[in-house]
């Protein structure tokens, strides 16, 4: 066969870059279509869990007539939504007559809702890449909530035992503290798939179930209790080991937004940039295949639960450095599932899940607001949440209901199948 | 190809029997430095026989002196590991495993009670009865699995089962009615999973997990909707009497713990046979099996893969769901909040130890099910471990069983993988 | 449906009652996949009592054509009539209950079943309620084991059986269900010569049972010695219908091309020089602890190819493995230019300049979801220019496909399509530009050419021989006797974990060659003038 002449030298980066910007824009692209069918699940379960909250409303069932029965249904789910939307974003005209008030704290008020749903989105960006990152080597991480736990227990630990040095050194070594806990709770089952083949769906749930029992425990030693106190509670931070506010006194919007943004950034450079991201997307992808092309299977396993658990450690961390300031039994929250949710949501992406984040913790910031002024329990957010990645995990099911013509996408990262034997 | 196969499957057999013989020797030496060495001579322990309510014959207390025992029991294991390491026991490797972790407990128990006197009886009791949910969790695991889908639903199904089983029994005060709707709703969660993994495919512990989170918050909101404020209609359901049965209940030792249980236990003794027999020696279970190793073997023979996929999914579901219904109905009558708290992924858990058999998976289950109830019967006695290190253990003890020690079981080879029909 | 089927199934009822023989006639059969048009108006006529071989390379729609005889898929035009009778199949018992019995290529058995509850899957023997009756399920098995002289343990567990007694069992599990056409999918692909000879003998038998054969094969020579008469496809169409004795070996192969092709491959005489490779005593066990590489010796040097012949799951699989660093090593050495690889990991044996092109493309050689350039850069990721420490240069990579795309003639839109979509033919290409531009002085390939279209198997022979002309070593294990004979400056056969040879390749006759394969000791006789037995 005769060789072909060479093509001309030099990389062609302006065919590459239209191709990647052809793949984004045009309406057949795949991150179109994922978007629409985000957009169309969320509606799809706002509108099922709208069912659940109407079938336990004792007014729409004690209504003389169908009609009132119909509006009964109708206000329960408005009242309830709204709400929703208020505790998430705040109100429009609320905003603007505190603009027009002059007022600072009439402001800040306005803004509480968003400074809300910062709050709430920070730790959720920290625990959906934690699942994301495992994802991409192909692991499922389940045990955000312990790795949450070690993280903020060691954080919380680092911050009420270290004292007078300056902020800058205090605030970072707690930080480093929660992302060692965290990850030293990911590093377990990492080394116990490597070695023994040890399934990280069952082994990280169980070490969630251990964290939660360490925490009681360590709350009633002496090194972690608040003296005077007799229930579990722990000391306070160390004011220079807390993470700064940025809004002002009234709103709770503290650095660690800016720094899981910071993560998702790094989590991106590393999967995609790097010679390490490339052997997790391998092992992930093709353990066999990553084997054979010399990649060492057991080191990005044990390297990624461990990175994944200190992703997680450092949401913790960021729990008690930012809004609690000691530690207390359950700080944690269910933290650890919710970022399942977002990192699926985000289809294994850093900037899915931050915008998955954000929108779920809209959704949380939301529900407090919707349980205090409808009592509408804020289970129904994990209802909907649920749903919403059901739906989004099979777009045939959000095609077929919207007959939709679009191109198929493809649905939730598959994780490697079967018990691991 | 998974990852753990890649990284283990390079191994020999050699180092994972050396590897359970070193184990065969920790567990000699806790059992020597822990229970024997700080105990003085003379300190007995009393193990109690009988119960209180009922037994035609007296069986005497058996004292065992605490020091003693720890030590004899520790050289036999010793002198197991040593074997294990030389010889290894080959078929007979999982029976010697099983009287050693035996040993061990009866050592720890020894310690743990003496100077006082511990109701051996009322300790089987209690395991019996915590291992029932695990048990009938394992079967829906197994039977879900045996066909070649995973279900990590089984907490969610096990929760939407505890509460409607709850609610039903508690505003109809028919307990039989609550069962049944407890395995239906069950069985509701194993449709949408069904769907999800065999029509569309998508993975299938993703689907479980999910299904989980939406069980847990449904429950959670229907909870505080309907139960908190309705409470004396709908959440004060009685739990279950047990029915003793004439005769065998009152042999000694045994009776009480067997043949004197609610009918969950008894279903679950007859769910055990059933599936033991169906799966292994039946047409049913040949197919089943055969759909579990290799769909594409068994569709070109003639069977219907996605069909048998769905109906065993299903029938997990509903065997999950009564063991959700045990939560409330077999055991304290009203629902809380997430109160399987992970017994779901502990069935799992034991089916994988137990080899997705039903024989193993009661076997394993048992033992998680003495982890679990340890909290209970010991907090009687004066045991120096904090309360929340006991409740622990049947979750460090699932991590230990799952991470190997038990040796590598393989499951049927298409488990988790969509079948796809050209 | 309890017990098994004592009355004969209505579909049935088309056979003739006579000698359970059964006549096919296939008219017009088309179908097509996205993108392809697998089946093209094709008409086939199967005689009762008759082996008829169906002739065609990889790709040419023959599995397809079967995959609807039997009922797996259905055609998009054109009917099938069972003794003059039409019927419509919508699921292989449909098939079964028709007569027709099929023995796959990869087989369908259950490797953790035993022999008689595989043969028995579908159709069971019971007592009541469903209760397996495995006694009388053996004697059957038995019993049609002696009527046709395929000898099958009933008890015995699939995975312990070899390649060629697996085999046996399909066919067994065909009659049980009164198969009266049997269709065997490419069955000598996997046998030595004389199991080879031993399935020649059992058609026989078959057809003097009255029952009728469709061979499939891409063999030439198979086709020729068992025919009655044989079908071309080329593309998914009929391109020809002959009797041996009206055709030959060259026809045949141009007519299943479509141009006139070589039988073998141009290969100027080796110039061997130093020792690259050295295995001495080389000892490997499988994960159950069996031996699975007994005490192998060999040499390969610089400049010449040496081929290992054997059929699969003679050790050869556990070689290469152990080879490469992926599996652990018993007893031995392993030395590559002087340097001791016995215990290296894959990596490093990678870069101790080894090439490995696995045995399974798709598990081991690629990963489905990277694009075609990352692929390319598989081994080389971490290296510079692809790699700045530890910043990747994924530009690097995209030039490097675009040189490599071009080079190996990789059909693809784009060096970013994922590796996965590419046909066959185009994945191996892609492992073999990722191996072949690396500086190698070893290269080891596993069934480098298995399952790819004629122009594939062509090319990559052709860069093979280019590969030992530049100067490296060649190991190939292929159990592909033309491979073998064709590529192998040196042959050597394992059976059952241990090698003989490697033998030169004059020494050494085909026939020779497949009694090594079956286990025969005989080393090959000098005294041979060779010109006695068939030669490529």
């Amino acid at each position: 066969m005769n060789p072909k002449p060479q093509p001309a030298p030099g990389p062609n980066r302006a065919a590459v870059a239209r191709a990647i910007l052809q793949r984004v824009i045009s309406p057949e692209s795949t991150t179109w279509n994922s978007i629409l069918v985000v957009l169309l699940a969320f509606v799809t379960a706002l509108v099922v869990s709208a069912g659940f909250v109407i079938a336990s409303e004792p007014t729409v069932f004690a209504a003389p007539d169908p009609i009132t029965a119909l509006s009964n249904a109708g206000a329960v789910v408005v009242n309830a939504y709204g709400a929703l939307l208020a505790g998430a974003v705040g109100n429009p005209s609320s905003i603007a007559a505190a603009f027009n008030s002059g007022s600072a704290s009439g402001v800040a008020q306005a803004f509480y809702p968003l400074s809300e749903t910062l709050v709430a989105a920070c730790p959720l960006i920290f625990t959906g890449l934690a699942v994301a990152l495992g994802f991409r080597a192909g692991l499922f991480n389940i045990g955000g909530e312990g790795q949450v736990i070690a993280g903020g227990l060691a954080a919380g630990y680092v911050g009420f035992s270290v004292h007078g040095l300056p902020g800058i050194v205090e605030l970072p070594l707690a930080l480093v503290a929660g992302f060692v806990g965290g990850g030293l709770w990911g590093f377990v089952p990492g080394l116990l798939k490597a070695r023994t083949g040890a399934h990280e769906v069952i082994s990280t749930i169980m070490l969630n179930y251990v964290a939660i029992y360490l925490t009681y425990y360590f709350l009633n030693t002496a090194w972690f209790q608040r003296p005077g106190r007799t229930d579990p509670i722990s000391r306070v931070v160390d004011a220079g080991a807390m993470l700064p506010s940025l809004a002002g006194v009234n709103l709770r919007v503290h650095a660690g937004v800016i720094i899981a943004v910071l993560a998702a950034i790094a989590v991106y450079f590393l999967l995609w940039r790097t010679v390490f991201g490339f052997e997790f997307r391998a092992v992930g992808s093709n353990p066999a295949a990553a084997r054979a092309a010399g990649i060492n299977v057991g080191r990005v396993v044990v390297l990624a639960m461990t990175l994944a658990g200190g992703l997680a450690g450092l949401a913790g961390a960021s729990l008690i450095l930012g809004t609690q300031f000691s530690l207390t039994p359950g700080f944690s929250s269910g933290l650890g599932f919710d970022g399942i949710t977002v990192a699926l949501l985000g289809r294994g992406n850093p900037a899915g899940v931050v915008a998955a984040a954000l929108l779920f913790g809209g959704l949380r910031a939301g529900s407090i607001q919707m349980q205090a002024s409808t009592s509408t329990p804020v289970d129904l957010v994990q209802v909907i949440e649920a749903l919403v990645i059901l739906f989004v995990a099979a777009p045939a099911v959000i095609r077929a209901i919207y007959r939709l013509r679009t191109a198929p996408v493809s649905a939730a990262p598959a994780v490697s199948p079967g018990w691991g034997a | 190809m998974s990852v753990a196969m890649i990284t283990v499957g390079a191994r020999m057999a050699v180092s994972r029997r050396r590897t359970l013989g070193v184990f065969f020797l920790i567990v000699a030496a806790a059992m020597a430095g822990l229970f024997g060495n700080n105990v003085s001579d003379g300190v007995n322990a009393h193990f109690v026989f009988n119960l209180q309510t009922s037994s035609a014959v007296h069986i005497p207390d058996l004292v065992v002196p605490v020091r003693a025992t720890a030590f004899a029991l520790a050289a036999v294991c010793a002198f197991l590991g040593a074997v294990q390491i030389a010889r290894g026991f080959e078929r007979w490797a999982y029976v010697v495993l099983g009287l050693v972790i035996a040993l061990f407990i009866f050592a720890f128990l020894g310690w743990a009670a003496r100077s006082s006197s511990l109701s051996l009886v009322g300790m089987l009791q209690g395991t019996l009865i915590r291992a029932t949910p695990l048990t009938l969790g394992a079967f829906s695991g197994l039977l879900c699995e045996r066909a070649g889908v995973i279900n990590v639903a089984i907490e969610g199904q096990m929760l939407v089962g505890a509460f409607s089983a709850a609610l039903v029994a508690s505003a109809t005060s028919n307990a039989t009615l609550g069962i049944l709707v407890g395995m239906l709703s069950g069985g509701l969660i194993a449709v949408i999973l069904a769907v999800f993994a065999i029509r569309f495919q998508v993975d299938q512990v993703v689907v479980g997990i999910v299904l989980d989170l939406f069980c847990l918050g449904l429950t959670g909101f229907l909870y505080d909707r309907l139960m908190v404020p309705y409470q004396a209609t709908l959440n004060s359901a009685a739990p279950l009497a047990p029915i003793p049965i004439p005769v065998l209940s009152s042999i000694p030792i045994v009776g009480p713990i067997l043949f004197d249980q609610n009918v969950f236990v008894y279903l679950t003794v007859v769910l055990l046979v059933v599936i033991q027999v169906a799966l292994f020696h039946t047409r049913w279970g040949l197919r089943v099996r055969a759909i579990g190793e290799m769909p594409r073997a068994a569709d070109t023979a003639g069977l219907n893969v996605l069909r048998t996929r769905y109906v065993n999914v299903i029938l997990g579901g509903l065997v999950a769901g009564l063991a959700g219904s045990f939560f409330t109905l077999g055991a304290v009558g009203q629902f809380t909040k997430d109160m399987t708290s992970g017994r779901g992924f502990i069935a799992l858990a034991a089916m994988i130890a137990g080899h997705w058999t039903p024989l193993g998976s009661l076997g394993a289950a048992l033992l998680f099910g003495f982890a679990d109830a340890l909290q209970n019967f010991l907090s009687i006695l004066n045991v120096p471990i904090s309360s929340y290190f006991l409740l622990m253990a049947p979750y460090l003890a699932t991590l230990l069983v799952v991470a190997g020690v038990v040796g590598r079981a393989r499951p049927p080879a298409a488990d988790g993988k969509p079948y796809v029909k050209q | 449906m309890g017990g098994r089927e004592v009355n004969v199934p209505a579909a049935a009822s088309t056979r003739s009652s006579a000698t359970d023989s059964v006549r096919l006639d296939l008219k017009g059969i088309t179908k097509s996949f996205p993108g392809v048009l697998a089946n093209d108006h094709i008409d086939l006529t199967v005689e009762p009592g008759e082996i008829h071989v169906l002739l065609g390379e990889n790709g040419a729609g023959k599995t397809t054509l079967m995959n609807i005889l039997y009922g797996l898929y259905q055609p998009d035009e054109g009917e099938i009539l069972v003794n003059g009778a039409p019927v419509k199949f919508h699921s292989p018992s449909d098939a079964i209950g028709a007569g027709i019995g099929m023995v796959h290529q990869h087989f369908m058995l259950i490797p953790v079943f035993t022999v008689a509850e595989n043969v028995m899957l579908g159709s069971e023997m019971t007592r009541w309620f469903g209760f397996l009756d495995h006694r009388r399920a053996r004697l059957e098995v038995q019993r049609l084991g002696q009527e046709f002289g395929l000898a099958v343990n009933p008890d015995a567990l699939v995975e312990s059986l070899s390649v060629g007694a697996q085999q046996r069992v399909e066919i067994v599990k065909a009659l049980y269900r009164q198969a009266g056409v049997l269709i065997l999918d490419e069955p000598t692909a996997v046998l030595t010569p004389s199991e080879t000879e031993e399935l020649l003998t059992v058609m026989q038998s078959l057809k003097r049972a009255g029952r009728s054969i469709v061979f499939i094969t891409h063999k030439l020579g198979d086709a020729m010695q068992v025919a009655d008469r044989i079908t071309v496809l080329r593309g998914g169409r009929v391109v020809g219908a002959t009797v041996p004795a009206r055709s030959s070996e060259a026809e045949l192969a141009t007519m299943m091309v479509g141009h006139a092709i070589r039988l073998g491959v141009e290969r100027p005489p080796a110039q061997p020089a130093a020792v690259v490779l050295s295995v001495k005593e080389l000892t490997v066990r499988d994960d159950r602890g069996q031996l699975a590489v007994d005490n192998v010796s060999f040499e390969v040097r610089a400049g010449e190819i040496v081929t290992i012949a054997g059929v699969q799951g003679n050790g050869q699989t556990e070689l290469v493995r152990a080879l490469m660093g992926l599996d652990q090593v018993a007893a031995g050495r392993i030395t590559v230019g002087g340097r001791d690889l016995t215990s290296a990991s894959p990596r490093q044996t990678l870069d101790a300049g080894v090439g490995h092109v696995p045995e399974d493309r798709i598990k081991d050689g690629l990963i489905a979801d990277f694009s075609i350039a990352e692929n390319l850069a598989l081994d080389v990721y971490y290296l510079p220019p692809y790699a700045r420490g530890p910043i990747l240069n994924p530009i690097e990579m995209l030039h490097n496909a675009e040189v490599r795309i071009p080079e190996f003639d990789i059909r693809t839109p784009s060096a970013l399509t994922s590796a996965g979509s590419l046909s066959g033919g185009n994945q191996q290409r892609v492992v073999v530009a990722r191996e072949f531009s690396r500086p190698v002085s070893l290269m080891i390939a596993a069934q480098p050419t298995r399952g790819l279209d004629v122009g594939s198997i062509e090319y990559i022979h052709e860069r093979i021989v280019q590969l030992r002309d530049r100067g490296a070593a060649v190991l190939i294990v292929s159990s592909d006797l033309d491979e073998v004979l064709g590529l192998g400056d040196r042959i050597a056969v394992m059976y059952r974990g241990r090698m003989e040879g490697p033998f030169e390749s004059e020494e050494l006759t085909r026939d020779q060659i497949g009694l090594l394969m079956a286990g025969a000791a005989a080393a090959p006789d000098p005294a041979s003038d060779g010109q006695a037995g068939r030669k490529p």
